[in-house]
């Protein structure tokens, strides 16, 4: 599974690196903790968060997760946006909320 | 879903109000930023997090939460068991992450109890 | 029969232990006064982020809770550093909150927002290095 499938799948809007959406989806991690984020994700995830400001990026960097779908409607700032771009995160948005999302995504790599 | 039923998919331990596990449960709002509970969790559903502080006890008072099911192993301290059962909530702790969490429960049959987002209806100014 | 009841409670600032304590205390209040259902949980919902303001950026204030027929009126006045500018502290997603008050689960800039969406009538005032007065109404 990759980024393009879910995108079409959950009707995510594609707010960066949308040329970076063929990367193999390997997981999920849902949580707006960073400090859990960063403890506990791991790489090719796809990581489902309601934290829109621009310290996101940077725990996506690090932990290589596939790209970050921000939930409940959030719009990341612009901060973030420039971030993302400049290291290449795909960074999608949606307004069904986290459990929703990760509900479905879930399903979708364990079918 | 039953309370109970939730406990033993998750392999969940009852911390408080073993006495509640009958509560049906139809719908979920999982987060860890407590503004966002306050913002949009309905009377009823299921409180998903990884916080275990006592103010997840007393938001979930506010906002009517059915239950609070804590995820990642985490276990609260005291002070917040003592509050859920003062304040009568029932309290549950899985081991697994709150993505795996969401996707078995989603899987049984729980909903979100959110599906679109909207903005402050018009409030006059005082 | 006309009723009418008023309460008053105090916040500390900083005491993030026993945030939520006073708004648990007033819907259990109104409660007792026969207010149920979506009045009564905007009443708490208000309460609640109006209390943790105070705790997070307020040195103490205090929550003024007036119950007639029609309506609630709450009051909440802090001493504090005040609002520099309302109109975006108003905005969904600004937050001037530091880690501490982020890793509690506080502070994700939707206080403000979400006190306005409970409300039926909303005005700030407030005045820089003295505080800020929150004025709700909620229509029964």
């Amino acid at each position: 599974m990759n980024l393009t499938l879910l995108a079409e799948k959950l009707n995510l809007k594609i707010r960066c690196g949308g040329d970076r959406l063929d990367r193999e989806v390997s997981g999920g991690y849902a949580g707006d903790l960073l400090s859990d984020v960063m403890a506990n994700s791991k790489e090719g995830d796809v990581w489902i968060t309601c934290q829109s400001h621009q310290n996101i990026v940077a725990v996506s960097v690090l932990k290589e997760h596939a790209g970050i779908i921000l939930v409940l409607g959030k719009e990341p700032d612009k901060n973030t946006l420039e971030k993302a771009s400049r290291e290449g995160i795909p960074l999608l948005v949606t307004e069904l909320s986290g459990f929703e999302a990760a509900g479905r995504i879930y399903n979708l790599l364990h079918p | 879903m039953t309370l109970r039923e939730i406990a033993d998919l998750l392999d969940a331990r009852v911390l408080a109000g073993e006495k509640h596990l009958d509560t049906e449960v139809k719908t979920a709002f999982s987060a860890d930023l407590m503004s966002d509970v306050l913002a949009f969790a309905k009377p009823g559903s299921i409180m998903i997090t990884g916080l275990t502080n006592p103010q997840i006890v007393r938001i979930a008072s506010i906002v009517d939460n059915s239950a609070i099911l804590i995820v990642r192993g985490k276990i609260p301290p005291d002070e917040t068991i003592t509050l859920a059962e003062e304040l009568d909530i029932p309290v549950l702790s899985t081991k697994y992450i709150l993505f795996e969490t969401s996707g078995r429960l989603y899987a049984n049959g729980i909903i979100g109890c959110v599906r679109k987002i909207e903005g402050p209806g018009s409030v006059i100014p005082l | 029969m006309s009723q009418k009841c008023e309460f008053s409670f105090p916040v500390e600032g900083e005491n993030f232990d026993d945030a939520g304590k006073v708004s648990v205390e007033i819907k259990r209040l109104l409660k007792g006064l026969g207010i149920t259902g979506d009045i009564l949980r905007r009443t708490a919902i208000a309460t609640y982020e109006s209390e943790v303001n105070i705790i997070s950026y307020a040195w103490q204030g205090t929550i003024d809770v007036r119950v007639t027929d029609d309506n609630i009126l709450i009051n909440i006045q802090d001493s504090g550093p005040g609002i520099i500018d309302i109109e975006q502290a108003m905005q969904q997603g600004y937050s001037t909150a530091n880690d501490r008050i982020r890793e509690m689960g506080f502070g994700a800039g939707m206080g403000l927002f979400n006190i306005k969406n409970c409300s039926d009538g909303f005005e700030i005032l407030s005045e820089i290095n003295k505080g800020t007065l929150l004025k709700i109404l909620i229509n029964r």
